[in-house]
């Protein structure tokens, strides 16, 4: 039997950012079924889908660049896997681009190493409007020239201090390019964005920064004023510069992004 | 181009706030779009409990489809919403909305509530109430959806009667036709409300209770139940459908996100029962059995489960193993399914070779169990009830599942039945015990380890249209003690150790009993019931006896007039107006028959012309009398 590792990028957008990481797992098995691609099954008592994903998205985040590996007991051209998932997705779930991995490609969970967010302020939350009017970035700046960024991160365990600007990789104080992208925009405009460490060692949160930024502004952090979009995942290359996961051995590749055009 | 089409009727912060939000979303998989602007009839579908019961509910699935066949109609879902949205929606004052266009209920032109079961009965109210519907029907203006019920509780409509514009009496899929026409033909005349109910009421299956007075004598019983109107018929004719496999079937089943109590295709292979059992309404109301034909299914089965993505089915019906073409079906579905990953369900299944081989075929022989349902105890009780399992069937089919590597098993028994002894009750543990001392028979280098029994007993609910709609119910005190004296004879037993009792609580019965053979006069109950706070009576969590039993009392309702009254056969009962084909005589004769442990044969045996022959179809076109 033949077997292909795939990776899927896809979009989260609408309301199914309020569907969890595992229902969305659940969902995706339903699609292969109907979309009748065979995928592999693991071996033992309770058989199941060989499929993972990158990282979790987390319940209300919205997302232009979500990963997805799996393997296939068949070879399939690229634009038809994609073609055909398209067919089974509902509003919200929008496959963006796949590619077909060499044998020594690591799954992407394992080498997921950062991930870029947008993070707006969202329309109805006249307090922090009002405060973040123009001043957003330049009091994100001002919190990240500081030497360090303290926050309380909680465990299952315990809560610990850590300092959290190591794990920042970038911050782009310029305006978000919303074309091909299923990010919400908002009327009042007001948004960063920013490249963080991801991985299972060394991750961060978005929320994590904008807890800091309330508290270096001495404003109260309200976790629903905020939307959190995904665009972006990455792995580190040997010379330490973030690439897109899609690409990392692949040795066949393709990309639909500009089927997608954001029009709300 | 993609972009997101649906406006939340919530705005993110309150979704976000509540356990499970992908319950008021929508958008599943095969959700039905139209334009709701642009249709003459929205017809909003409720199932009265939480997301995850009601979308494992065939009924709906099977009407959703049905209505939405139809070009001038739109058919949308509403659910329970859970306890902390219902806070969500009264503090922010949001109506409650459809899941498919996520607008307000209120707006529809019809409110379909099915009725599963009687612990639902506070959920109705808080749908209405969150809707702004108001609660009785009699407040309703022309700016309300239509409410209307269905299902098997409204084969005794009446303690709900109040809330309810009109009943579906029977089988959805005949006479909503023809009432979506009418009430379309009426929305265009600009016609009253009153003027369209009084219509509907014509139509066959069709019950409006405004349009009939009851009165009563001093004892409480009913005196007179007429029509107030002669153009109205004195009895409503229950709706069945003639030809199951020229009706409608769902292809495309909705598939939700969240984990829901049926995650699985769901495959109806007949309706109906012919087993004849006394406590079993759904035996009864349902009759005659029809079956599907089995190529039918076949084709049905894999376009269902290619529809969906499922990675299992379920076959679902009364009592399967009396489906003819059983045998054919599922070694067809196993050849076919088995192979990709899917998982075949086959629920109510007697036990014996052919059931062995094909759960050996489709289930983990070490993890499954297999099951008995024989409700009583002893053989004198099973006559009584014509349970026509003898211990002999249940012993020797838990040898050959043992021999075949089975060890566990569950039983089913009721607590409670009529003419039920102690003597009876001791025999459950009995049974139990000589079905574990069967497997130790097995020599010891044989066996699969230890056996294991669990045997469970609910408390019997005579209900409207058996056998049993007559007979007196016990109270909770004689359900505890048949209860605590089971437990202690179950401690009793050899292999006492082997044997697992579990049991039902009797206060949720005892509200179940007293709603099944209910009234009007309990009408005002539910609802100041639910002013206290009452929903999710069935979720014990939920279920506030005290606030139940105290507003009986404030109502001066003598709760054993409903409970352990043993009715006279002359006696009107609440449900009388409803003919179901199978005669009242016919019920009562089988009451008299069990009481003197008379057997009644299974319809396909003989035709004990119970009256169902009057529809000319199913069972009753091939068996004689």
């Amino acid at each position: 039997m033949i077997n292909v590792n795939y990776r899927i990028i896809f979009y989260k957008f609408g309301v199914m950012k309020f569907l969890g990481h595992l229902d969305i797992m659940r969902y995706f098995q339903k699609a292969f079924k109907r979309a009748k691609i065979d995928v592999s099954y693991s071996k033992g008592y309770n058989p199941h889908m060989i499929m993972s994903f990158a990282s979790p998205l987390g319940t209300g985040l919205t997302s232009d660049g979500e990963y997805l590996d799996v393997s296939l007991n068949e070879d399939i051209d690229n634009k038809v896997l994609i073609d055909r998932l398209n067919e089974q997705m509902v509003d919200g779930m929008y496959i963006a681009g796949a590619a077909k991995l060499s044998d020594e490609c690591k799954n992407s969970m394992s080498i997921v190493a950062a991930a870029t967010y947008l993070v707006s302020v969202k329309d109805g939350y006249n307090q922090e409007i009002y405060y973040f009017k123009n001043i957003f970035r330049e009091k994100i700046k001002e919190l990240y020239s500081s030497d360090e960024i303290k926050v309380i991160k909680a465990t299952k365990k315990s809560e610990k201090e850590v300092d959290i600007k190591p794990l920042i990789i970038n911050i782009d104080y310029n305006d978000f390019d919303y074309s091909n992208s299923c990010a919400e925009i908002f009327d009042n405009q007001i948004h960063v964005v920013m490249t963080l460490s991801a991985g299972s060692e060394n991750n961060l949160k978005p929320e994590l920064i904008i807890k800091a930024l309330c508290e270096f502004c001495n404003i109260n952090y309200n976790e629903f004023a905020y939307q959190y979009h995904r665009t972006e995942m990455y792995y580190r290359e040997d010379d330490d510069a973030i690439k897109p996961l899609l690409g990392k051995d692949a040795y066949d590749m393709l990309i639909q992004r500009e089927l997608f055009v954001n029009s709300n | 181009m993609k972009k997101s089409m649906i406006k939340s009727a919530l705005k993110d912060e309150l979704l976000l706030k509540v356990e499970k939000p992908a319950r008021y979303i929508g958008n599943e998989f095969n959700m039905v779009r139209k334009d709701y602007k642009s249709v003459d009839i929205r017809f909003c579908m409720c199932f009265p409990d939480v997301y995850e019961i009601g979308m494992s509910h065939l009924g709906i699935q099977i009407l959703y489809d049905m209505f939405n066949k139809r070009e001038d109609t739109y058919c949308e879902r509403v659910y329970s919403p859970w306890v902390d949205m219902d806070k969500v929606l009264r503090e922010n004052d949001i109506p409650l909305f459809a899941l498919e266009s996520q607008t307000p209920v209120k707006d529809f032109d019809f409110l379909g509530i099915t009725l599963q079961y009687e612990m639902c009965y506070t959920n109705i109210l808080q749908i209405l109430d969150l809707s702004k519907i108001p609660i009785y029907s009699k407040d309703r203006d022309d700016s309300c959806p239509i409410v209307i019920g269905g299902g098997p509780c409204a084969y005794n409509p009446e303690p709900i009667a109040d809330f309810f514009d009109m009943f579906y009496i029977g089988e959805g899929e005949t006479s909503y036709k023809e009432l979506l026409d009418v009430y379309k033909e009426y929305k265009k005349t600009n016609k009253t409300r009153e003027e369209f109910l009084r219509r509907a009421s014509r139509i066959s299956g069709i019950y409006v209770p405004s349009l009939y007075n009851v009165e009563y004598n001093e004892d409480g019983t009913i005196k007179n139940f007429e029509p107030v109107y002669d153009d109205i018929p004195k009895k409503v004719k229950k709706e069945i459908v003639k030809d199951l496999d020229a009706s409608s079937y769902p292809e495309k089943p909705l598939v939700p996100y969240i984990k829901v109590t049926q995650d699985r295709v769901v495959l109806e292979i007949q309706r109906g029962c012919t087993r004849g059992c006394r406590f079993c309404q759904a035996g009864m109301i349902y009759r005659p059995v029809r079956e599907r034909d089995v190529d039918y299914l076949k084709d049905l089965a894999i376009k269902m489960l290619e529809s969906t993505g499922h990675e299992e089915i379920s076959l679902s019906s009364l009592s399967s193993s009396d489906y003819s073409k059983l045998q054919e079906l599922v070694y067809y579905l196993i050849d076919e399914i088995s192979s990709k990953g899917i998982n075949i369900s086959l629920p109510s299944l007697r036990i014996d070779a052919f059931s062995l081989d094909v759960m050996s075929k489709v289930q983990d022989v070490r993890k499954s169990s297999l099951t008995f349902a024989p409700e009583a105890g002893s053989q004198r009780l099973r006559n009584v009830i014509n349970k026509g399992l003898t211990k002999e069937v249940i012993l020797k089919g838990a040898m050959d599942a043992f021999i075949s590597g089975w060890n566990k098993v569950k039983l089913y028994f009721m607590l409670g039945l009529p003419t039920e002894t102690y003597e009876d009750i001791e025999q459950i543990a009995v049974l139990s015990d000589e079905i574990a001392r069967e497997y130790y028979t097995i020599p010891k280098d044989e066996r699969n380890g230890k056996v294991s029994i669990t045997s469970s007993t609910s408390f019997f609910v005579p209900k409207p249209f058996t056998p049993f709609q007559w007979v007196r119910m016990n109270t909770v005190e004689e359900f505890l003690e048949k209860q605590r004296f089971l437990n202690g004879k179950m401690k009793e037993q050899l292999n006492y150790k082997s044997i697992k009792y579990n049991w039902h609580e009797a206060e949720t019965t005892l509200l179940e009993g007293i709603l099944a053979r209910g009234d009007r006069k309990l009408c005002p109950v539910i609802y100041d019931v639910y002013k206290k706070g009452a929903i999710f009576d069935a979720w014990g969590e939920f279920f506030k006896y005290d606030a139940w039993i105290e507003t009986f009392k404030e109502h001066n309702i003598d709760i054993n007039f409903y409970t352990t009254r043993e009715r006279e056969f002359d006696e009107i009962l609440p449900w009388d107006f409803i003919d179901i084909g199978v005669t009242k005589k016919f019920l009562w004769n089988e009451y008299n028959k069990g009481k003197n442990e008379e057997v009644t044969l299974n319809c396909m045996t003989k035709c004990s012309g119970c009256g169902a022959g009057t529809f000319k179809t199913g069972v009753c076109l091939k068996v004689k009398g």
